[in-house]
C-alpha cells in the first residue's frame, strides 16, 4: 500500500507552509482546515459552483478539484493574499460601491475569477464579463451589479494605462 | 460605469438634516466579505469540537428493523455513534401545526429516525468524530438492515383509499385544506362571455444557498449553558426551540449568528439534523459542528412549490373579469415542517390568487398531502410566484382569447389607485396600493409600443420573441397575524436599543438579522438619521441573543419596515434623553436643541453648542458636575409591531421579454422589467438589488430549477451539477423602477421588499414564453419550469411522452 500521508512544501500567499498532509485531502480543506485560511469557501464539491476558485501558479482553479498533494512546489494565492497585497483593491472597492455581493459567500472565487479577466487587459464586453463568470454560482444579486463592478473596473484600469 | 447614484432624499417628516433616508449608502460590512474575513459558520472551530455526520436512509420509505454500530465505533477518531432511540433521550420530538390553520395536522417528528425512515435522506444514524472526514468513513460502516415499505410519491394519488397512509394514526394524508368562497363565482362564470380552463403546474425546487446549513453548538455542563453558532434567519426563534426540546429554560440557550451565506428562507425553519446535532453536543458535553453537504443540502434543505393548480377565469368581451376559481393540490413530505408549517405556502396561494383585481367572485381550495419524499416549507415569496402565475397567466390567456392588449386588459381590471382601503377575492386587506400608476410607468419604461412594433417587425423574419407581463403584490411587514397568533413563538415585534457610547458614536442592537439583504446598512441609515450623527459614526449588531432586544429576525421582508422603524423610533428616544443632558449642561431648554452630525446644535439656525463626544465625557466621567437630581441616561429601546394592517401589501409589475428558438426549443431573455412600490426606499441601491436578485432566483423556477423525484421518491438530480441554477451568461440586465406609496402604520413608511423580484418573475416569463409561441399554433406552457423539450412538445415538434 502506498503511503497516505505526504509531505507537501507550497507557497501560500508568498509565505513557505510545509506540512503532512492525508492524500486525499483538497486543496481548499487544506487551506480552510490545515491553514486556517477560511476565505475559500466550499460550495458543491464537485466542481461548479466555484466557491472554492483559488490561484494555482498564476491559474485560477477549483480547491475542490485538486488535491493538496498535487501542490507540491507550487505557488497558491488565495483571497487573504490578493487582499492582504492590494492587488485587487480597486475590484473590492468596486463590489463594495456598487452592492455587487449580498451574502459575500462567493464573494472571494468572483473576485478572483474576475481578477483573471481583468488581468488578461482591454475592456471586455459585458456578454464577455458575463461568459467569464458563468462557471461561479451567485444565488443572491442576480449578476448584474458583479457585471457592472468589473465592467468599471475595466474601464478605470484601461483608462490608466492610456 | 453605472454605480448608482444617490437618489434625492424624500421630502417628508423623515427630511431631517443629515438625513440618510433615500440614500444609496454602501454596506458597513462588505469590506471584510471582499477581503475573506467573513465569519461562515462552516468557518467556526472551538476547543474540544467534533465534527457529526450522518447516516441517511436511501429509501423514501422504510422501517428501520436493526442498526448495528460496532464497526463504526472502532473507526479511527471515532467520538460516539448514536441512534434515534439513544438521542431521543435528550431531546423531545416536534409536530408541525398551527392553530389557525384550522384543522393542520402533522406526526411527531424525532431528530434521528427511530422506527421508519419516511424520506430518502432522512438522518437514522449520527457519527461523531473527530473530524468530518472520520465522521464520514465510519457512517460507510452503520449497518442498517432496513424493510422497505411503499412510498407515498404522487400528491395525485396521496387521498385515494389504495394509498398507504404514511401516518395511519392521522387516518388519512391529507395536512391541510382550506376551501374559500368569496362574492359569487357561479353567477361571474354564467355572466361571461368567455371561460377559460387551465392547469398550472409548478416544479418543485430549493433555496440552494451557497453556503450549506451550518450549526456548531457547545453546551457548556459546567456553565450549564448551550450556545448555538448557527446560520439562520430567526436566532430567537431558535433560542426557544432548542430550550423548549432540551428541557432547558431560555436564558440557557444562546444563539449567535454571524455571516450567513444566503438564506431565502430555507434557514428560517427547524432541522432535524441541526436539531440532532445541538442535542449530541448536550449528551456529549462538548463542541459539535454540522456542516451539511451539497448532496445532503439537496435532500434536506426545504423544497417549496410542489403545486398543480386547476384554475379558471371568466371574462366578458369588453376585457371585464368575472370570476376566478382554483384548485391546488401540494405535496409536502412525510411531515408539516416546523414550527411554521408547511400549510401557509398553500394558503397564500388562496390569499393572493387574484389579489391585484378587483372582481371579487372567487372559489378556491386548496389541499395538502403528506408523501415519501424532502419536505417543503416556506421559501423566498411563500406561495406568491404560484398565485401571480396563476392569475396572471390566465389573464393574459383571456386576454388573446378576447383579442385584448394584456396591458389594456389589466387597466380594466386593476383596483384603480384612488380605491384604498381595498381588499383582494380573498379578504385580504390593502392600505394603498399603485397598480395602475406602476403600470403606466412600466409602459413607459419599456417603450411598449416600440417594443411591439418590433416584435411583429422580426416575426415577419421567422424570429419569435414575446412580451410577458405580472402585475404581483407582496406580503411584508407581517404582524401577529402571520404565525403569532396560531401559537408558534415567533416574534412580529422586533427592537433596537441604541447606546451613546464614551466617544459619542452610536451603538445599535437589533433583532433583526443580516443575511445579505443591507439590514446593517438599513438600521444604521436609520438610526443616523433620526438621531443625528454621520454614518460613520454608526455600529449595528445583530444577531446574538444574549444581547439584541427580542426579536423575529429576517424573513417575510420585515427588517427594514419593522426593524427600520424601531431604530427611528429608539433615535428619537435617544435623542430626547442626550438633548435633556445637554440642556442641563448648557442650561438651555431641550427644545431649543437639536443633535446634527454628531453634535448639539441650536434648533433655529443650527449653531454648535456641544460636540457628542463632549457630551459623553461629561455624562460618563463627571456626571458630579450635573445639576443635582439629574441623571443622564445615554441608552434607549424601542419595540415596534404592525397594527393597523396584518400585513404591510406591496404591489408592482414585471414584463420580460424573450426570444424561443423553435428548433432547439431554447428560451434567450433579452431584457426584463420590474416596478414596485415598496413605500418609503430606504436605500434605493439595496432596493433595486434585492429585486434583482429575486427576478433571477424566479426566472431560476421559470426555466431551470426542478427537483426531479422517481415514483419511488428518489430524487434523481440531486447536486449542483445535475439541478440547474440560473448562471451570469444567461441572466438578462434587469431595469428597476419605483412608485412610492409609504405606509401609515410607521413614521418611516417602509414596506419590505425582498420577495417581489421571485413574486412576479415566473407569470412573467411563462406569458412572455406564450406570446413569443402564440403565432406558431402552439398549446399554452403552463408546466415550470419550460424546458427545452417542454416548449418542443407545446410547438408540435417532439412528442407529448417524450420524456423532458
Amino acid at each position: 500500500m502506498s503511503e497516505r500521508f505526504h509531505e507537501v512544501a507550497v507557497t501560500v500567499n508568498g509565505e513557505d507552509v510545509r506540512e503532512r498532509v492525508d492524500a486525499r485531502k483538497t486543496l481548499v480543506d487544506f487551506l480552510r482546515e490545515e491553514l486556517a485560511l477560511t476565505g475559500s469557501h466550499v460550495g458543491c464539491e464537485q466542481g461548479v459552483c466555484g466557491a472554492c476558485s483559488v490561484r494555482v501558479d498564476g491559474v485560477v482553479v477549483r480547491g475542490c478539484l485538486m488535491l493538496a498533494v498535487q501542490c507540491d512546489g507550487a505557488r497558491v494565492d488565495t483571497i487573504e493574499g490578493v487582499a492582504d497585497s492590494g492587488e485587487i483593491a480597486d475590484l473590492q472597492q468596486a463590489f463594495i460601491a456598487r452592492n455587487a455581493l449580498q451574502c459575500g459567500y462567493c464573494t472571494p472565487g468572483m473576485l478572483l475569477t474576475a481578477q483573471e479577466l481583468l488581468a488578461r487587459g482591454g475592456v471586455p464586453s459585458r456578454k464577455q464579463i458575463r461568459a467569464h463568470l458563468s462557471g461561479n454560482y451567485c444565488r443572491c444579486t442576480g449578476y448584474q451589479a458583479i457585471v457592472d463592478a468589473v465592467e468599471a473596473v475595466a474601464k478605470t484600469r484601461a483608462e490608466a494605462k492610456r | 460605469m453605472r454605480i448608482t447614484d444617490d437618489s434625492p432624499p424624500i421630502v417628508s417628516a423623515l427630511d431631517r438634516p443629515n438625513s440618510y433616508i433615500g440614500r444609496s449608502v454602501p454596506r458597513p460590512n462588505l469590506a471584510r466579505l471582499t477581503q475573506g474575513r467573513a465569519q461562515f459558520v462552516s468557518d467556526l472551530t472551538l476547543p474540544r469540537m467534533a465534527h457529526v455526520a450522518f447516516v441517511r436512509s436511501p429509501h423514501a420509505h422504510a422501517r428501520i428493523v436493526a442498526i448495528a454500530t460496532a464497526a463504526a465505533a472502532k473507526a479511527p477518531g471515532v467520538v460516539a455513534v448514536v441512534t434515534g432511540a439513544k438521542l431521543a433521550k435528550v431531546i423531545t420530538p416536534w409536530v408541525g401545526v398551527l392553530t389557525h390553520l384550522k384543522g393542520i395536522k402533522s406526526a411527531p417528528q424525532y431528530a434521528i429516525a427511530i422506527e421508519r425512515a419516511c424520506w430518502q435522506g432522512e438522518a437514522v444514524c449520527a457519527v461523531v468524530a473527530r473530524s468530518r472526514a472520520e465522521a464520514e468513513d465510519a457512517c460507510e460502516l452503520v449497518e442498517v438492515s432496513y424493510e422497505a415499505l411503499p412510498a407515498v410519491a404522487d400528491p395525485e394519488t396521496a387521498l385515494e383509499s389504495g394509498t398507504p397512509v404514511i401516518h395511519p394514526e392521522l387516518g388519512d394524508n391529507l395536512t391541510f385544506e382550506r376551501v374559500h368562497v368569496g362574492g359569487d363565482p357561479d353567477k361571474g362564470f354564467r355572466d361571461a362571455d368567455a371561460v377559460i380552463e387551465t392547469t398550472f403546474h409548478f416544479g418543485r425546487h430549493t433555496g440552494v444557498t451557497n453556503e450549506p446549513r451550518a450549526i456548531l453548538a457547545d453546551w457548556n455542563e459546567g456553565e450549564g449553558r448551550l450556545t448555538v453558532y448557527q446560520g439562520t434567519q430567526a436566532p430567537h426563534m431558535m433560542q426557544n426551540l432548542f430550550a423548549k426540546h432540551l428541557a432547558l429554560e431560555e436564558h440557557q440557550v444562546r444563539v449567535l449568528t454571524k455571516d450567513v451565506g444566503g438564506s431565502f428562507g430555507i434557514k428560517v425553519h427547524t432541522y432535524a439534523d441541526e436539531m440532532a446535532t445541538v442535542a449530541l453536543s448536550k449528551l456529549l458535553k462538548r463542541p459539535i459542528k454540522f456542516v451539511a453537504d451539497r448532496i445532503e443540502s439537496f435532500v434536506t434543505d426545504i423544497h417549496a412549490r410542489d403545486h398543480r393548480v386547476k384554475a379558471k377565469i371568466g371574462v366578458k368581451n369588453d376585457g371585464t373579469i368575472t370570476a376566478w376559481e382554483i384548485d391546488d393540490l401540494t405535496g409536502i413530505g412525510p411531515y408539516s415542517v416546523y414550527p411554521r408549517t408547511s400549510g401557509i405556502e398553500a394558503n397564500q396561494i388562496v390569499n393572493l390568487t387574484g389579489g391585484p383585481y378587483t372582481c371579487p367572485n372567487y372559489r378556491a381550495r386548496a389541499r395538502v398531502v403528506f408523501q415519501n419524499k424532502n419536505v417543503m416549507c416556506q421559501y423566498r415569496a411563500v406561495g406568491h410566484p404560484i398565485a401571480t402565475a396563476v392569475t396572471e397567466g390566465l389573464v393574459e390567456l383571456a386576454a388573446a382569447k378576447i383579442g385584448m392588449d394584456p396591458l389594456e386588459m389589466r387597466r380594466r381590471n386593476l383596483i384603480p389607485d384612488d380605491a384604498y382601503p381595498s381588499s383582494g377575492p380573498s379578504g385580504i386587506k390593502f392600505e394603498a396600493l399603485s397598480h395602475h400608476e406602476s403600470l403606466a410607468h412600466l409602459d413607459a419604461m419599456m417603450d411598449y409600443a416600440g417594443l411591439r412594433a418590433e416584435q411583429k417587425r422580426l416575426r415577419a423574419q421567422g424570429i419569435y420573441r414575446g412580451i410577458g407581463f405580472a402585475s404581483f403584490i407582496e406580503v411584508t411587514n407581517p404582524s401577529a397575524a402571520f404565525y403569532g397568533i396560531g401559537g408558534a413563538k415567533i416574534s412580529a415585534q422586533d427592537g433596537v436599543t441604541m447606546r451613546l457610547d464614551a466617544q459619542g458614536a452610536l451603538i445599535c442592537h437589533t433583532g433583526v438579522t443580516e443575511q445579505g439583504q443591507g439590514a446593517e446598512a438599513v438600521i444604521a441609515q436609520v438610526a443616523a438619521s433620526s438621531f443625528g450623527v454621520p454614518i460613520e459614526r454608526v455600529r449595528v449588531i445583530t444577531g446574538d441573543t444574549d444581547s439584541t432586544p427580542y426579536g423575529g429576525g429576517t424573513w417575510a421582508s420585515r427588517a427594514a419596515g419593522i426593524g427600520g422603524e424601531a431604530a427611528w423610533q429608539a433615535g428619537k428616544a435617544l435623542r430626547a434623553n442626550v438633548l435633556a443632558c445637554a440642556a442641563s449642561i448648557l442650561q438651555a431648554k431641550p427644545e431649543h436643541l437639536d443633535i446634527r452630525d454628531g453634535a448639539v446644535v441650536d434648533r433655529d439656525g443650527g449653531n454648535e453648542r456641544l460636540p457628542l463626544h463632549e457630551l459623553a465625557r461629561i455624562a460618563y466621567f463627571r456626571p458630579d458636575t450635573l445639576p443635582p437630581g439629574f441623571q443622564a441616561e445615554l441608552v434607549a429601546t424601542r419595540h415596534y409591531v404592525p397594527r393597523a394592517w396584518p400585513f404591510a401589501f406591496t404591489n408592482g409589475v414585471q414584463a420580460s421579454y424573450v426570444e424561443v428558438d423553435r428548433d432547439s426549443g431554447f428560451v434567450k431573455l433579452l431584457r426584463h422589467w420590474c416596478v414596485e412600490d415598496c413605500g418609503t426606499v430606504i436605500n434605493p441601491q439595496l432596493v433595486d438589488e434585492q429585486i434583482r436578485g429575486g427576478v433571477v432566483q424566479g426566472i431560476g423556477a421559470a426555466l431551470f430549477e426542478h427537483c426531479i423525484y422517481d415514483a419511488r421518491g428518489q430524487l434523481l438530480n440531486g447536486n449542483m451539477a445535475d439541478y440547474l441554477v440560473p448562471m451570469a451568461a444567461e441572466m438578462p440586465d434587469i431595469e428597476v423602477g419605483h412608485v412610492v406609496t409609504p405606509t401609515a402604520d410607521s413614521e418611516l413608511g417602509a414596506k419590505g421588499a425582498g420577495e417581489a423580484g421571485t413574486a412576479g418573475a415566473p407569470g412573467a416569463v411563462m406569458n412572455a414564453i406564450n406570446d413569443a409561441l402564440r403565432p406558431l399554433g402552439a398549446k399554452p406552457l403552463t408546466a415550470m419550469p419550460f424546458t427545452p423539450g417542454r416548449i418542443l412538445q407545446a410547438l408540435g415538434r417532439i412528442s407529448e411522452s417524450t420524456p423532458t
